[in-house]
């Protein structure tokens, strides 16, 4: 699994999103409250650019009149059909067992390791001082 | 050791139908309130400015829109030099015509100026409309053509402005709504028949309207989700009518298209409609043949939204008892509910169906050679 340096910490602050293509692929990655997520920036349906969607939260309920709205910001929607998914997952609500979105996960490496290896970023200088988002692919 | 990537500039492209498609229900948006003033005589202008439009639906004032998503629409549609979905000739060409190699584009403009209480300001708004379409869509690309829309619960007004756009080569289709004052077959909408069949063009029935009755048959409905399948509901009492007061009987040349209200439920239609057309005949008498008869001659459907079963031979099943030759492709763009063409048809279809759903219907029914 190879290891992408994709942005340095400071460049992907909270509530922020960043589209890349990493080896022919397109990839979103978010900051959601410090936390990151990479998706695969395709809907499994039709094909639109899914994570251009806005971030919402997930809308349950036990039995009708009870609504549960949880999981706020961490809900993709689809900016055609709005189908939606879960950005820590790429799992859908509507059809879990035929549809996901491949996650890639992300995280966080001090410059130091990032520096050393086997991350390596062609357009992002990369120090040791900085934090950078690193997204496995 | 290097890892290649690059920053996308913009949305991934979507996968594109190398050959060439019709898109036979595009809404083109006005930018501004006020963009339809240069094809308003200073009366009506003023008649806007000061009283506003009246529609036979309430609560008109309260938007419509968002349904879904804002204005209805793909969120990825809002055109870059900014205006609402749907407004900018340039971003379609980028976003829709060019990628899916878009050979032919109906234009179905909404939000006209149909179903105003007014009729001298329906008319004229719904003149200015069908002059805006050549201006700014039309004229501009040659793709393009356009809807002609009719102060349609005015049949004279509306018949005269068909009959002034006949012949009128950016116009391919006469344009109404679903939800109208009273059922499509009625009278009143019979000089709107008369005059598309003299002018040799096809009547469109866009699901949605301002007629002020409810969505559902059964009254106003708490969600959005009921309004949408409620469109095919409408649509199939407008069927229903046009059949049962003698629409096609008196036009035989009529040719009715059904837009954004699905097909699969035309056969159960039609056959509720022939067998109790055998029992109640004699209350009908000037409906002389089958109502499926009628049905399978004169009508068309656009495909946006296709019903979308669990086996796709269900589908098949449907599609064959329309037939192959009335299905004409429609994204719906820029609405939310798009159709991507390269996903939409499944696969199992012969090449000679594949050619008359994505094109040939649509270029043989609306004359384009």
């Amino acid at each position: 699994m190879a290891r992408h340096v994709i942005a340095s910490v400071d460049e992907l602050p909270p509530g922020t999103r960043k589209f890349l293509e990493i080896e022919g692929r397109p990839i979103a990655v978010f900051n959601i409250k410090g936390e990151y997520f990479g998706l695969m920036n395709r809907c499994p349906h039709q094909g639109a650019a899914l994570c251009e969607g806005p971030l919402i939260g997930l809308a349950q309920s036990k039995e009708p009149g009870e609504i549960e709205y949880t999981k706020l910001g961490e809900i993709i929607r689809c900016p055609w059909h709005g189908w939606e998914f879960d950005i820590r997952t790429g799992q859908s609500y509507c059809d879990p067992r035929r549809f996901r979105v491949k996650a890639y996960p992300a995280h966080v490496e001090p410059g130091a390791s990032v520096v050393k290896g086997p991350y390596v970023a062609e357009t992002i200088p990369v120090s040791v001082e900085s934090d950078y988002v690193v997204v496995e692919l | 050791m290097n890892i290649q990537f690059r920053e996308s500039q913009e949305a991934a492209s979507p996968l594109t139908v190398k050959t060439a498609i019709a898109d036979c229900d595009i809404h083109p948006a006005r930018a501004t309130r006020t963009e339809l003033y240069p094809y308003l005589a200073k009366r009506w202008q003023h008649h806007l400015e000061i009283y506003g439009v009246h529609a036979y639906q309430g609560m008109m004032e309260g938007p419509p829109y968002p349904k879904a998503q804002p204005n209805a629409s793909r969120r990825d549609a809002y055109p870059p030099e900014g205006g609402p979905q749907g407004s900018s000739l340039s971003f379609m060409q980028k976003q829709l015509l060019d990628p899916n190699n878009v050979q032919l584009g109906v234009l179905n403009p909404l939000n006209t100026g149909q179903g105003i209480r007014n009729h001298e300001l329906s008319a004229a708004l719904c003149s200015a409309i069908n002059d805006w379409q050549i201006d700014k869509w039309t004229s501009k690309d040659k793709r393009l053509k356009a809807s002609i829309v009719v102060g349609n619960e005015d049949g004279l007004s509306a018949a005269a402005e068909i009959r002034e756009r006949a012949g009128d080569k950016n116009f391919v289709q006469v344009l109404l709504l679903s939800r109208n004052v009273e059922p499509l077959g009625q009278r009143r909408y019979w000089p709107i028949y008369q005059a598309a069949e003299e002018a040799g063009l096809p009547v469109g029935v866009h699901a949605f309207g301002f007629g002020g009755n409810p969505i559902t048959p059964s009254g106003w409905p708490s969600y959005y989700i009921e309004e949408m399948v409620g469109h095919s509901q409408c649509q199939q009492s407008a069927l229903a009518s046009l059949v049962l007061e003698g629409v096609f009987e008196r036009f035989p040349k009529l040719k009715i298209v059904m837009i954004e209200a699905g097909f699969g439920w035309a056969p159960s239609l039609a056959w509720r409609l022939d067998k109790v057309w055998q029992r109640l005949r004699s209350e009908v008498p000037h409906v002389k043949r089958l109502p499926s008869e009628y049905i399978r001659e004169q009508v068309w459907w656009t495909t946006q939204p296709m019903e979308d079963p669990e086996r796709r031979e269900d589908l098949f099943d449907v599609i064959n008892w329309i037939g192959w030759d009335r299905l004409l492709f429609a994204t719906d763009y820029p609405h939310w509910d798009y159709d991507e063409p390269s996903r939409v048809l499944p696969a199992g279809v012969s090449e000679a169906n594949r050619e008359a759903f994505y094109l040939g219907n649509a270029k043989k029914l609306y004359g384009i050679s």
